[in-house]
């Protein structure tokens, strides 16, 4: 009788766990849909379609606004940042947890005090070395700005995989007729990779939720990111265009969500093999 | 296959000094173990000859050449961690062709060093496991074979016994010392285990303090300790040592024995009036604690006697225990250092 019982309680938490999770992606998917007379009657029931289900938004988002621009904007700065941050801090942290003494540790955390700076401090000054370098409102800007917050927090992560590393490894590495370079390639950088995948998705991430640089450094909407640029373009003075919205948050996060859901998946595994730190979550 | 020199190595980390002026030769094809505390210099000095450290003066010559100054990848010795440090992202047949794949060796070759090295230790089922699934011993295997697998000029062992259970550790003592004779590769051994090295060793050299204090056979080191260190350090239990006449003497526990059993030496033997204290069975042996009245102390010394002598005796008697005059050795009460000259 207890098992039955256990099982069907589990399965109910699971339930309600999944009913919550998903909740907002349905809210989305369902209003997308929807024909205006259908989502301004507050009569209807918000979950069924009252009157039959419509592209029209879908097709304005992409035929009536630049969404397709900011898409390809978002990526193409995602991308570049996470190379930017990658190429930065993986040498970086790198080398201050192999640092002899207590500056490693110093540096390390002097790095991640700067991470602490908010950006609405941040943005004046960035903004005139921006215009300094001709890039404001282009996406240049923004891949140049990005990495200030994502290079110290990903060194501050990175460190601590690193340092989680026995050091003996390399130095067998080493004695088996490695040169340094080809130590920290072949051995240390393998063990550290699901610490450079949670990297690679935090920055990746804070690169497209990003409002407030998106906001001030880019104006024209030719090189607006999605964050900055959807809201911009789909709410007019106050008039909202709910379906379009809707698509357009749907659009970017079901597949980020599915990607996510992959990777964490490897992320779990690579913590489960005794090969990295359990510290690295921060 | 190839001698090791070391020539007054000395390592300074600031003012402390790790490792002050060493000297040894290592014959090819040696078993050279390297004994002393925790904290004697014998790790940096093992850590200067693989080349992870570089030391502060002397000189390193392995096979005739002077490899003081090259990193660890040009001086072809292979270590043996403590840890064993196998590679944990890679299988156990990848990490045994690791040093081949990083010298670059055609893989077919490759392929056949790894199966030379895997059918020596006898894990051809290990394979295609990774580190993590295996247990201390089968781990210590797979370093083994990552160690052999490239002919080595000097195997390095990092007290490789250490984090194995102590059944097992006998065993393996046995085993290794069994791939060095067939393979007859020069190897240096730094071990705190004196059972290790004793039992192992063609030589020893005893360290403390960043010196070498005595470099010889485990018979020679066991029997004529080069000083009151050596002597204290070596053998369980230790030598027992008295003040006498401004002097150390110093005899093992074995040679002292009750004046009445049929062993005991009786002419030109030191006598001695022992008040027993405990009794202590070992197996095939006791240990008798005693105390001796000598001079305003009493001193305690230690016996080892076999049980029908044992039979004989009670706690709290008081008995005449002698040791011949040719077991004693004699220490410099300031120096510590052996007197050669055999007084009484």
């Amino acid at each position: 009788m207890m098992p039955v019982l256990r099982r069907l309680g589990f399965y109910l938490g699971l339930l309600l766990f999944t009913l919550f999770a998903v909740f907002p992606i349905v809210w989305m998917v369902i209003t997308a849909f929807k024909q205006d007379a259908d989502l301004y009657d507050v009569a209807n029931n918000p979950f069924l379609y009252n009157l039959p289900p419509t592209l029209k938004h879908v097709t304005f988002l992409f035929t009536g606004t630049n969404y397709s621009v900011f898409l390809w904007n978002s990526l193409f700065i995602g991308i570049l940042v996470v190379v930017i941050t990658l190429l930065l801090a993986v040498p970086a942290a790198y080398s201050l947890s192999r640092l002899v003494g207590h500056w490693g540790e110093r540096s390390g955390i002097a790095i991640f005090l700067v991470y602490l700076i908010p950006p609405t401090l941040l943005f004046i000054p960035l903004y005139q070395i921006v215009t300094f370098l001709r890039a404001a409102n282009t996406v240049w800007a923004l891949v140049l700005v990005y990495p200030t917050i994502t290079v110290p927090f990903c060194t501050w992560l990175l460190l601590g995989f690193f340092k989680s590393l026995p050091r003996e490894l390399e130095e067998a590495a080493l004695i088996d007729g490695c040169s340094r370079w080809q130590a920290f390639v072949r051995v240390a950088l393998p063990l550290s990779l699901p610490g450079i995948a949670t990297c690679i998705v935090f920055a990746f991430a804070l690169s497209l939720s990003d409002y407030i640089y998106a906001t001030v450094f880019v104006s024209s909407t030719a090189s607006h990111t999605v964050s900055a640029g959807v809201p911009t373009e789909l709410i007019r003075g106050d008039i909202y265009y709910w379906q379009s919205l809707m698509a357009a948050a749907a659009i970017v996060t079901i597949p980020l969500a599915v990607a996510y859901g992959l990777l964490f998946d490897r992320l779990v595994k690579g913590f489960q093999s005794d090969s990295a730190g359990s510290e690295a979550t921060p | 296959m190839a001698t090791l020199e070391l020539r007054g190595i000395k390592k300074h980390y600031g003012s402390i000094h790790a490792v002050d002026g060493v000297d040894v030769v290592v014959a090819e094809g040696e078993f050279l173990a390297i004994l002393g505390p925790s904290g004697c210099g014998k790790t940096t000095l093992m850590r200067m000859i693989a080349g992870l450290e570089m030391p502060s003066a002397g000189e390193i010559l392995i096979g005739g050449k002077p490899v003081t100054h090259l990193p660890p990848r040009a001086r072809n010795v292979s270590m043996v961690f403590q840890s064993y440090a196998l590679y944990p992202n890679m299988t156990v047949a990848r990490n045994i062709a690791f040093p081949l794949k990083t010298r670059g060796m055609p893989t077919a070759e490759r392929d056949a060093k790894v199966a030379w090295a895997v059918g020596i230790m006898g894990i051809g089922h290990l394979l295609h496991r990774r580190p993590a699934r295996l247990s201390g011993g089968e781990k210590q295997k797979v370093a083994l074979a990552r160690a052999l697998v490239r002919d080595p000029a000097l195997f390095i062992f990092d007290e490789p016994l250490s984090s194995l259970d102590a059944q097992v550790r006998t065993m393996a003592r046995g085993e290794l010392r069994q791939l060095h004779d067939r393979t007859g590769v020069t190897t240096v051994y730094v071990t705190h285990d004196q059972l290790e090295a004793l039992g192992m060793g063609d030589r020893i050299a005893i360290m403390q303090h960043g010196r070498v204090h005595q470099l010889g056979t485990p018979q020679e080191l066991y029997d004529d300790p080069a000083d009151t260190f050596v002597a204290a350090f070596l053998g369980a239990p230790p030598m027992n040592m008295l003040e006498r006449d401004g002097h150390i003497v110093g005899f093992r526990a074995e040679y002292l024995l009750p004046s009445a059993s049929p062993a005991a030496a009786h002419d030109d033997a030191l006598s001695l009036r022992m008040h027993i204290s405990q009794l202590e069975f070992l197996g095939a042996e006791w240990l008798v604690y005693g105390e001796i009245e000598n001079g305003a102390t009493p001193q305690k010394l230690l016996a080892k006697v076999p049980p029908a002598v044992a039979a004989t005796l009670r706690v709290g008697e008081q008995r005449e225990f002698t040791v011949a005059r040719s077991r004693l050795r004699h220490f410099d009460s300031t120096t510590g250092l052996r007197v050669r000259d055999e007084r009484g």
